[in-house]
């Protein structure tokens, strides 16, 4: 298949692995941070660390938009599914994912909410259109992917002038959280300090990222231009195919040895410096920034998230629905905080695998296809001989 | 003309009943054969059976959209329950047919279910000899619940499972992974997909057959690959026969399309579900031969030796890099990405 099997070619991963060789300083340690789960599982997926020299680390990043979502956020949510007449549609991944008291969607759904899967927002607007006396709800989350088509649903909700459909608006911002984690890393190696949440923050070094695919096909390269040169850090925008990890890593391997921070585009089949211009629009046209907004993990991050326009509020189901919500509560143990922030990897929590596994989730990070528990859990549980 | 439904009476036990059996289910499954026993409209089939082991099983199936591109859930009950036989290595000799039925049912949609379902037991030279109907109140079904069960013959000298499975077996997948799981999410509501592609729904009696009459004693152990796909039923066999299983990630058949689908969607094609391929454990020496046996019966056009037994426990995959990783159970669900 075009697009695929080049970039799973043995030949070719060979050609690339001599070239990690080439610029690997074996007497340094590496710590590369990819930003995106879906690159977690592609480095998973296709067991690309067995490839690499043991100096090279990946360092697993939050780039996974259902593990970051606070479980407050998740709280709101099921509140929301829970109002008379109301129909909740959420991608499938949500569905799942622990809010506090071990409640979720999916229970909430068994106890008589109406929760419907969507695969597009555009099922959801379908179902308002058709549903006209209840009040359709679209639970939006993700990072920069995905907000220009929840940004088209509500521009063709206001023009159908639909009045029992809002958007439950979830959407953040990457270059935002990419900077919360250097600034943690910043403050940690210089003051070896604690964050603004109670729990001790052990530091995260990282000497470089592989930038996310799919949302640089939105924002662009250039878009994580003042973050290197603000923290001196390389960035490497990757696709998701194991070949493009590889030529990723040679790519930032060079620019570490030789004290570089650019942004470079090893995916530029797919993303240009300036992105999709239609869809920035579009997003720019409905939602403005948060002035801040809380991220599992990496605690309230100013300007990191996206609010829907006050012209445009009677689509905003925050400001349609008031609701009232328990206090929020992580479950005791869970480490998915610290996953999101790199600081630990999935096999140092002790829920790992007992008593939290997919069938039984905890923690946001086992749910999702992108979360990187869930790598570990489906790729990475136990070693495989090489006999 | 207004559309006929399922009404509480159809399951009454009186005329209404009385009718529904004998134009619809008597009508489709006696047609032109010799379905003697279900021509009685007894409760209970008489089967004549010889010097053989009996072997039974039983499937209830439900599942959305009750129509799919390459099947429906009638011509699918048919199918798992005889595929069910066959991994034992029985010739299926009946099946039996049990319809939950929900109030307000389109008679015709019911119509064109037991149609599917005759047509399919007729291909696989099976008779439905015996069945039963319940009607539940409105909102208390989903339209209609079909579970089957079936009985088959087997050899005295018959013995496949997972214990029989040895080190060093070959590993012989029927043919490519993923038609139907595919084929049924891209009819689903709220996941529509433009593909020419068909749910691989089958009857492996046939090629069963095929396949036992000269390696009845090298055949070691079959398993239909269904819910889950074939990395959960490796890992079950793997688990139950205590060996490991190496699985070679280039060697799997697999469609353009449904990789395509699978790709887009975020799903691993190894978790999506089959409902006409075999795995089958074969020794070592016999496993070409079988192959091609197998290859010359359409429903194992495709087949290939994807794997190998190991001692160690754990299904194992090589990728198409030449690394290896565990190839794990389903848990949870296979949903498709967010992003």
């Amino acid at each position: 298949m075009k697009f695929i099997d080049e970039f799973r070619s043995s030949d070719l991963a060979q050609t690339l692995l001599k070239k990690i060789a080439g610029v690997n300083d074996s007497n340094k340690h590496y710590r590369l941070m990819e930003f995106c789960g879906g690159h977690t599982h592609v480095i998973f997926r296709h067991a690309l660390q067995q490839l690499l020299p043991d100096n090279i680390e990946f360092i697993h990043g939050p780039g996974c938009p259902v593990c970051v979502l606070p479980i407050a956020r998740l709280d709101k949510a099921l509140a929301l599914a829970a109002q008379p007449d109301v129909i909740f549609c959420s991608y499938g991944d949500m569905l799942r994912v622990p809010a506090s008291h071990k409640r979720s969607l999916f229970s909430a759904r068994a106890q008589g909410a109406d929760v419907r899967v969507v695969y597009s927002p555009l099922d959801a607007l379908a179902l308002a259109e058709k549903e006209t006396s209840k009040h359709v709800i679209f639970f939006a989350v993700g990072f920069e992917t995905t907000t220009p088509a929840t940004a088209f649903v509500i521009q063709q909700a206001k023009e159908k002038q639909l009045r029992n459909f809002s958007v439950y608006c979830n959407h953040v911002l990457t270059p935002a959280a990419i900077e919360a984690i250097l600034v943690s890393e910043l403050q940690d190696s210089e003051n070896g300090r604690v964050n603004d949440a109670t729990e001790k923050v052990s530091p995260v070094l990282i000497d470089g990222f592989l930038g996310p695919s799919h949302v640089s096909t939105i924002i662009g390269s250039a878009a994580y231009e003042k973050i290197c040169e603000r923290y001196k850090k390389p960035v490497v925008i990757t696709g998701f195919e194991p070949l493009d990890v590889l030529q990723a890593v040679a790519m930032l391997l060079d620019q570490i040895n030789k004290g570089e921070w650019r942004v470079l585009n090893e995916y530029h089949r797919a993303v240009s410096a300036q992105g999709n211009a239609k869809a920035q629009l579009l997003t720019q046209a409905i939602f403005t920034l948060r002035d801040k907004f809380e991220w599992r993990g990496l605690g309230f991050i100013p300007d990191s998230a996206l609010r829907i326009k006050d012209e445009y509020k009677v689509f905003d189901a925050e400001q349609v629905f008031s609701v009232d919500v328990v206090p929020s509560r992580e479950y005791k143990g869970c480490e998915c905080p610290a996953v999101l922030r790199g600081a630990i990897k999935p096999l140092d929590c002790k829920l790992f695998g007992k008593p939290c596994t997919p069938e039984n989730p905890l923690g946001s990070c086992m749910v999702s296809s992108e979360g990187a528990c869930s790598a570990y859990w489906h790729y990475a549980r136990s070693a495989v001989s090489h006999a | 003309m207004t559309e006929e439904l399922i009404t509480l009476n159809h399951g009454s036990g009186g005329r209404a009943m009385a009718r529904l059996i004998e134009e619809i289910f008597i009508h489709h499954f006696n047609a032109d054969s010799n379905n003697t026993e279900l021509a009685k409209k007894n409760d209970a089939a008489r089967l004549n059976v010889q010097t053989s082991h009996i072997v039974t099983t039983i499937d209830a199936h439900v599942i959305s959209p009750l129509f799919f591109p390459g099947g429906d859930i009638g011509s699918l009950a048919v199918h798992g329950t005889i595929n069910d036989l066959s991994m034992a290595g029985a010739r299926p000799l009946a099946l039996t047919a049990a319809f939950i039925l929900e109030e307000g049912f389109k008679i015709s949609t019911l119509k064109s279910l037991v149609k599917s379902m005759a047509l399919a037991a007729k291909e696989a030279g099976v008779n439905i000899v015996s069945g039963d109907t319940k009607v539940v109140e409105k909102g208390k079904g989903d339209g209609v619940f079909i579970t089957t069960s079936g009985v088959g013959l087997c050899d005295h000298d018959v013995s496949l499972g997972a214990e029989q499975i040895k080190v060093g077996d070959k590993i012989i997948l029927s043919g490519s992974i993923g038609d139907h799981g595919i084929a049924v999410m891209s009819a689903r509501e709220g996941l529509q997909f433009d593909t020419a592609l068909l749910s691989d729904s089958c009857a492996l009696n046939d090629l069963v057959d095929n396949m036992m009459q000269h390696f009845k004693h090298a055949i070691h152990c079959m398993r239909d690959p269904t819910r889950g796909g074939i990395a959960s039923a490796l890992n079950e066999l793997s688990e139950q026969a205590d060996k490991g299983f190496r699985i070679y990630e280039a060697a799997i058949p697999l469609k353009e399309s449904v990789r395509a689908a699978c790709e887009l969607l975020g799903l691993d094609p190894a978790y999506i579900a089959n409902e006409g391929k075999l795995v089958c454990f074969v020794a070592e020496e016999q496993a070409e031969a079988l192959l091609a046996k197998m290859r010359k019966h359409p429903h194992g056009r495709d087949a290939a030796i994807i794997g190998e037994v190991l001692a160690e426990p754990g299904v194992q995959l090589q990728t198409t890099l030449g690394t290896r990783r565990r190839l794990e159970m389903l848990s949870g669900e296979a949903l498709p990405r967010i992003c």
